[in-house]
C-alpha cells in the first residue's frame, strides 16, 4: 500500500506523525509542569506523597513518547538528527540530563537508604520540570527563528585540508546555548513551561480527592493561566508577523519571506482549522474550571488536553509544510533542512509506514490498561493502601 | 586528515562507552528477571499458594528499582548518536534509525504501560489480566533488546544496504535482510541468553544470602529452584550463541578474531589457547610470532571453532595488515589506496554531476562501486595502518574470563539444582557464599563481552564503511570531555543509591513469613 505513494507524500505523511509524537509530548509534559508545583500545592508530607504518587504513575508515558519522538526523527529525517544534535550539543545535553535524573527520582525517593535523601530527589524532579519544559520549548523555537549552521555533504570525501571529513558542521557560538539569546525562542520556553503547569494543575483536578490540596490549585490555576496566555499570545503574534524561511517549489532554492507562517496559515486553511479550534479547546478548559470550580473542574485536562494536542500540531505543520524549511539555517541559507532535503529513502519511509501501522494499537491497548487501573479519584488513604509507593 | 581531533574522538568513544556500560548494568538484569517473575507469578496463578505472590511481590520491587536506572541511562544512548557521532546519523541513519523507532514504538510502550498495571494493579485488575501484564513485561524488555542489537549488529555486519552517492549514504535495501542477518540473530539470542544467565546468578546469590542468614528459608529455596533452571538452560544456550559468535566474528571480523586470540601469524590447524598470559610490552606491530608467557593450548580447536573444520586456515593479525597472496588476503595499505580512490571517486561524481558531465560522471561512479567495499580504509590512506589493529589484551583477556565464568555459571546452577533436590543446600555453606560472590562476576562477564565486541571492532563504527574519525561530531573536546565528567558523576552517583536501596530492600526482605512451617516436600511440590 505505501509502496504506491509519491516520495513526497512519505515525506509528509512521516512529518505528520512526527509533529502528531512531538504534540503529544508536549501535552504529557504536564508531569514536568507538576513535578514544579509538589511544594507549591503539597504542604504536608501526605498530600505532597499524593501528587508525587499521581505525577509518577504517569513520567514513564511522557519519557517514552519522548523516546520514541527522537527515534521517529532519527529513522525519518536523519539529517536533522546529525545537525541539530551534534550541532545544539549544550541545549540536549541539558535536556537529556533533566530526564535522566528524573527518571531515578520517583522510585527513590521515598526507599529507605537512598544516599542523597527525599529532599534531593524531590529537587531533580523540580529541575526536570524547569529545565525540561524551557529548554525543549526553546529548542523547538529554533524550527521557525533559525540556527547557525552549514551542511556539505561533499565534506565526507575530505581526506586532506582544513576540515574533518564532517557533513554538518554548528557555526552557533555556544553549541545551541545561543538560542537562549533569541527572546523568540524564550517566549516559547516560558509558553512551554506555564502551559506544563496549567495542564497539570488540570490534572490533579480530575485525580486528586483531597480539598485542601484543590483550594491550592484553584489558586495556582490563575497563576500560571495568566502568564501562560501572554506568553503564547506574544510567540503567536510574533510569529506571524515574522519572516519565515520559505522553498522554492522548483528550484529548491531557500530564501527569507516576509509574513511567511501568516501565509502558510492562510494556504493550509486545514491546519487553520486545527489551530483556532485547538487554541479555543486550551482556553475553554482554563476557564470553565476557573468559573465553576466544583462542578466542572474534572473534565479540563481533557479539553486543554486535546487542544494542545491540536495547537501545537498545526505549529509543526506550520514548520514544515507549504514550502518551508523546517530547521533553517541563518548562517548558509541553501544549508536549511526540508522535510525533502532531509529524509530517509524512500524504501525506508515506507517500511516505517507499515511500523506506523501499529500505533492504533498501540494507544488501543494504553488507554485499556490505564481505564483498568485508574478509575476513581486518589485520596490520602487511598495512597496508603498501595503496595508500590513512590 | 591531519585535522581530525584525536582528543575529540578519544573522548567521544570514551563517552559513549562510559554511557553505554552503564546501562548496560542495569539492562541484563531487566531483560532476565521479568521472565524469572513471570514465571513465579504463572506459578501464583496455577497453585493458587500465596507464598508465590509473596514471593513474585519481592522480586519485583528489586525490579523496580533497577529498571528506573535502566530507562535513565538508555536515554542518553539514543541521542548520542545523534550529539556525538553526527556524520554517522547521517551516513548510515536510513537504515539504524528505523530499529531505533520501531523499539520505541513496539517495545518500550509495552514496557511501560504494562509496569504500571504489573506495579499497580494488583487489587484492581483480575488476576489474569495482571499475569498477562507481567508477561507483557518480560517480552517488552525483551523485544526492546531485539531492536538495538539488531542495530547493533548491522554496525558489525552491514547487510541489506546500498551506498546513495547522490545522498551520499547508505540507503536500506531489503528490511529482512538487516532483521534476519545471520550476525543480528545469533547477537540477540547470544545477548539476551546472558542477561538470563545473569538474572538467575543474581537471584541464587541474594537467595543464597538469606539461606546463610537463616531467614526466609522458604521462600529463597523457592527462588532459587526457579532461578536454577532457568539459569541451566540459558547457560547452555549461551554458550552455543557465543561459539555462534565467535563463527561470525571469524567469518565478518577477521581482525577482531585475530586480536581476540592473540594470533600474529596465520595458520592451518590452529590451535585454541584455552588459558595464557600474553608477553609484556609487545607492541602490536613487531613482526614476531605470537609470544605467551604461559599458555595451554587445544590443538587444532580454533580452526575447528572458526571455520568447523580443524584444518582451516585462521588469518593472523599480520597476514591481515601485509596481505597474504597465497590466501587472496588484501594488505590494509592495497585496502587504503582503494578505499581512497572510492572515496575520490565520489567527489569526482559528484563534480561532474554538478557541471553535467555525464560521462566523467559514469566512469567515476564505476570506480566509486568497484572500490567501496575498500571505502573507510580510504580514510587511512595518509595515516599509519596500525592504528586498524584493535587492543590485543583488552579482547584476549576479556574473552577468556567472560567463557571461563560463563562455565563457571552453569556448573553452580547445576550444583545448586542438585542440593536443593536433596534438601541439603542451607547446609553447604560453601556454596551460599560462592552463590552470593558469584553476583559480581556475572556482572563481570556480561560487560566483557562487550568488551570484545566493542574494543575488538575498533576502529570501525560501521564495519571496512566508517571509521572513527570520519564519524565523529565537529564539536570542540572540552565540551564532550566536560560532559563525560558529568556522566561519570552522575550515574556513579545513582549507581551507588540503586545499590544502597537494593541492599536495604534485600534485608528488610519480603516480609512475613508465616509459609516457614510448610515441610520441604510440599515447597518442592508446589
Ligand atoms: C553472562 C554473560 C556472558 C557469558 C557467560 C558469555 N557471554 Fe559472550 N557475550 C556476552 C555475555 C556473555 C554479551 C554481553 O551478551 C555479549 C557482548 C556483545 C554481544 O553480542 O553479547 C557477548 C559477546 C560475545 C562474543 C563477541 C561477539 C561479537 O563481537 O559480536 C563472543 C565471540 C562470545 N560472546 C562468545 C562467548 C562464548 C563462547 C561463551 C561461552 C561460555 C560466552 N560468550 C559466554
Ligand atoms: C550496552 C552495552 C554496550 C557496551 C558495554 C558497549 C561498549 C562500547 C565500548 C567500550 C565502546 C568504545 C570502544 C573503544 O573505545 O575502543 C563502544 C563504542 C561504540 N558502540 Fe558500543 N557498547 C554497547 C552497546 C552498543 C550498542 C547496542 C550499539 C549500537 C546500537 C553500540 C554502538 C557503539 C558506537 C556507535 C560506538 C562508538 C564508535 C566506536 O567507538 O566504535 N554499542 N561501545
Ligand atoms: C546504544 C545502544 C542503546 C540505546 C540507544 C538504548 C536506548 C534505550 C532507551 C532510550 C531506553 C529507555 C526507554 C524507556 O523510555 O523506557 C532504554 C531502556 C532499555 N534498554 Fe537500552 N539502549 C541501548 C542498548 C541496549 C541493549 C544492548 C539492550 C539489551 C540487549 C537494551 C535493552 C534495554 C531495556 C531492557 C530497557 C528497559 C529499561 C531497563 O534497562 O531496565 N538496551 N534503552
Amino acid at each position: 500500500m505505501f509502496e504506491t505513494f509519491s516520495y513526497i507524500a512519505l515525506q509528509q505523511y512521516w512529518w505528520i506523525i512526527v509533529s502528531l509524537l512531538g504534540a503529544i509530548l508536549v501535552f504529557l509534559m504536564f508531569v514536568q509542569g507538576g513535578q514544579t508545583l509538589i511544594y507549591t500545592l503539597g504542604k504536608t508530607e501526605d498530600e505532597r506523597t499524593v501528587l508525587v504518587n499521581l505525577l509518577g504513575r504517569k513520567w514513564e508515558f511522557t519519557f517514552t513518547t519522548l523516546v520514541t519522538f527522537g527515534g521517529a526523527f532519527f529513522a525519518s529525517f536523519p539529517l536533522f538528527y546529525s545537525t541539530s544534535f551534534g550541532g545544539a550539543y549544550w541545549v540536549w545535553m541539558l535536556i537529556l540530563i533533566a530526564f535522566v535524573v528524573q527518571a531515578v527520582s520517583y522510585e527513590y525517593r521515598t526507599k529507605p537508604n537512598n544516599l542523597f535523601g527525599q529532599r534531593t530527589y524531590e529537587t531533580l524532579l523540580f529541575i526536570n520540570g524547569l529545565l525540561g519544559t524551557v529548554l525543549i520549548g526553546t529548542a523547538v523555537a529554533t524550527f521557525f527563528t533559525g540556527s547557525a549552521f552549514s551542511v556539505d555533504k561533499m565534506n565526507i570525501t575530505r581526506l586532506i585540508g582544513d576540515k574533518m571529513p564532517v557533513i554538518s558542521e554548528w557555526k552557533g557560538l555556544a553549541y545551541g546555548l545561543e538560542a537562549a539569546l533569541n527572546l523568540q525562542n524564550v517566549t516559547l520556553g516560558l509558553t512551554v513551561f506555564f502551559l506544563a503547569r496549567v495542564l497539570a494543575l488540570l490534572y490533579f483536578m480530575n485525580r486528586v480527592n483531597n480539598t485542601e490540596i484543590m483550594v491550592r490549585v484553584k489558586k495556582q490555576l490563575i497563576y500560571n493561566a495568566i502568564p501562560f496566555v501572554i506568553f503564547f499570545l506574544i510567540f503567536t503574534i510574533w510569529l506571524l508577523l515574522s519572516k519565515g524561511f520559505a522553498v522554492n517549489p522548483i528550484s529548491k532554492e531557500v530564501y527569507i519571506e516576509p509574513y511567511k507562517y501568516l501565509h502558510n496559515l492562510i494556504a493550509m486553511p486545514v491546519v487553520a482549522i486545527i489551530f483556532v479550534i485547538g487554541v479555543a479547546m486550551v482556553l475553554i478548559g482554563i476557564i470553565r474550571p476557573i468559573a465553576c470550580f466544583v462542578k466542572c473542574s474534572t473534565k479540563g485536562i481533557w479539553l486543554t488536553g486535546i487542544g494542545t494536542i491540536l495547537t501545537v500540531f498545526a505549529l509543526f505543520l506550520l514548520a514544515g509544510f507549504s514550502n518551508t524549511a523546517y530547521y533553517p539555517s541563518t548562517f548558509d541559507l541553501q544549508s536549511s533542512l526540508t522535510i525533502e532535503n532531509s529524509s530517509s529513502s524512500f524504501y525506508t519511509l515506507t517500511i516505517m509506514s507499515y511500523v506506523s501501522l501499529l500505533v492504533p494499537f498501540v494507544l488501543a491497548y494504553i488507554w485499556y490498561a490505564w481505564r483498568s487501573i485508574d478509575n476513581k479519584k486518589i485520596d490520602i488513604d487511598e495512597i496508603k493502601s498501595e503496595s508500590h509507593v513512590y | 586528515m591531519e585535522q581530525v581531533d584525536f582528543s575529540l574522538v578519544d573522548w567521544s568513544r570514551a563517552q559513549f562507552a562510559l554511557t553505554a556500560m552503564y546501562h548496560w548494568l542495569f539492562v541484563p538484569l531487566t531483560l532476565g528477571l521479568s521472565f524469572i517473575i513471570a514465571f513465579m507469578e504463572t506459578q501464583y496463578v496455577r497453585t493458587g499458594n500465596p507464598e508465590w505472590k509473596r514471593i513474585t511481590k519481592f522480586w519485583m520491587t528489586l525490579f523496580g528499582i533497577n529498571f528506573a536506572i535502566g530507562v535513565a541511562t538508555g536515554i542518553i544512548l539514543e541521542f548520542e548518536f545523534g550529539t556525538n557521532w553526527s556524520n554517522y546519523s547521517w551516513f548510515v541513519g536510513d537504515i539504524f534509525g528505523a530499529p531505533l523507532a520501531i523499539e520505541g514504538i513496539m517495545a518500550f510502550f509495552m514496557e511501560s504501560t504494562f509496569i504500571a498495571v504489573m506495579f499497580f494493579g494488583w487489587n484492581k485488575v483480575s488476576k489474569k489480566f495482571h499475569l498477562v501484564s507481567t508477561w507483557l513485561v518480560a517480552i517488552g524488555s525483551n523485544l526492546s533488546a531485539l531492536w538495538i542489537l539488531v542495530a547493533n549488529a548491522w554496525m558489525q555486519n552491514p547487510a541489506g544496504m546500498k551506498f546513495n552517492p547522490d545522498t551520499a549514504r547508505n540507503e536500506m535495501l531489503n528490511f529482512w535482510d538487516v532483521l534476519f542477518s545471520p550476525v543480528a540473530i545469533n547477537k540477540f539470542l547470544h545477548t539476551a541468553l546472558s542477561a538470563y544467565v545473569l538474572a538467575a546468578v543474581f537471584v541464587i546469590g541474594v537467595s543464597a544470602w538469606y539461606l546463610l542468614k537463616n531467614r526466609e528459608k522458604t521462600f529463597a529455596k523457592k527462588s532459587m529452584k526457579v532461578a536454577a533452571i532457568f539459569g541451566i538452560a540459558a547457560s547452555f544456550l549461551t554458550i552455543v550463541t557465543g561459539d555462534g559468535s565467535a563463527r561470525n566474528m571469524a567469518k565478518f571480523q577477521p581482525m577482531k578474531f585475530a586480536a581476540m586470540e592473540n594470533l600474529y601469524n596465520g595458520q592451518q590447524n590452529a590451535p585454541l589457547v584455552a588459558v595464557g598470559f600474553l608477553q609484556k610490552n609487545k607492541t602490536e606491530t613487531d613482526p614476531k610470532e605470537q609470544d605467551f608467557v604461559f599458555k595451554l593450548e587445544i590443538p587444532n580447536m580454533l580452526s575447528y571453532m572458526a571455520f568447523l573444520d580443524p584444518n582451516a586456515y585462521v588469518p593472523g593479525i599480520h597476514d591481515l595488515v601485509k596481505g597474504n597472496t597465497e590466501h587472496h588476503i588484501l594488505s590494509y595499505k592495497e585496502r587504503s589506496e582503494k578505499g581512497k580512490i572510492s572515496i575520490q571517486s565520489l567527489a569526482e561524481y559528484k563534480n561532474a554531476k554538478k557541471t553535467g558531465n555525464d560521462s566523467i560522471a559514469t566512469s567515476a561512479l564505476a570506480r566509486f562501486n568497484e572500490n567501496y567495499a575498500h571505502f573507510g580504509y580510504g580514510y587511512y590512506a595518509n595515516r599509519d595502518v596500525n592504528e586498524l589493529i584493535p587492543s590485543v589484551p583488552s579482547t584476549f583477556y576479556s574473552f577468556r574470563i567472560m567463557v571461563g565464568l560463563g562455565f563457571h555459571f552453569l556448573a553452580l546452577f547445576l550444583v545448586v539444582l542438585l542440593l536443593i533436590k536433596k534438601d541439603k543446600i542451607e547446609k553447604e555453606r560453601f556454596i551460599l557464599y560462592t552463590a552470593l560472590w558469584t553476583i559480581p562476576l556475572a556482572y563481570i562477564a556480561s560487560e566483557l563481552g562487550w568488551v570484545v565486541a566493542e574494543v575488538g571492532r575498533q576502529p570501525w563504527v560501521i564495519q571496512d564503511i566508517l571509521p572513527t574519525i570520519a564519524a565523529v561530531s565537529q564539536i570542540n573536546s572540552a565540551s564532550v570531555q566536560f560532559t563525560f565528567w558529568l556522566f561519570f558523576v552522575i550515574f556513579t552517583g545513582l549507581l551507588i543509591a540503586e545499590i544502597k536501596i537494593m541492599v536495604s530492600q534485600i534485608k528488610k526482605g519480603p516480609g512475613s513469613d508465616d509459609a516457614d512451617h510448610l515441610t520441604n516436600n510440599e515447597i518442592i511440590n508446589s
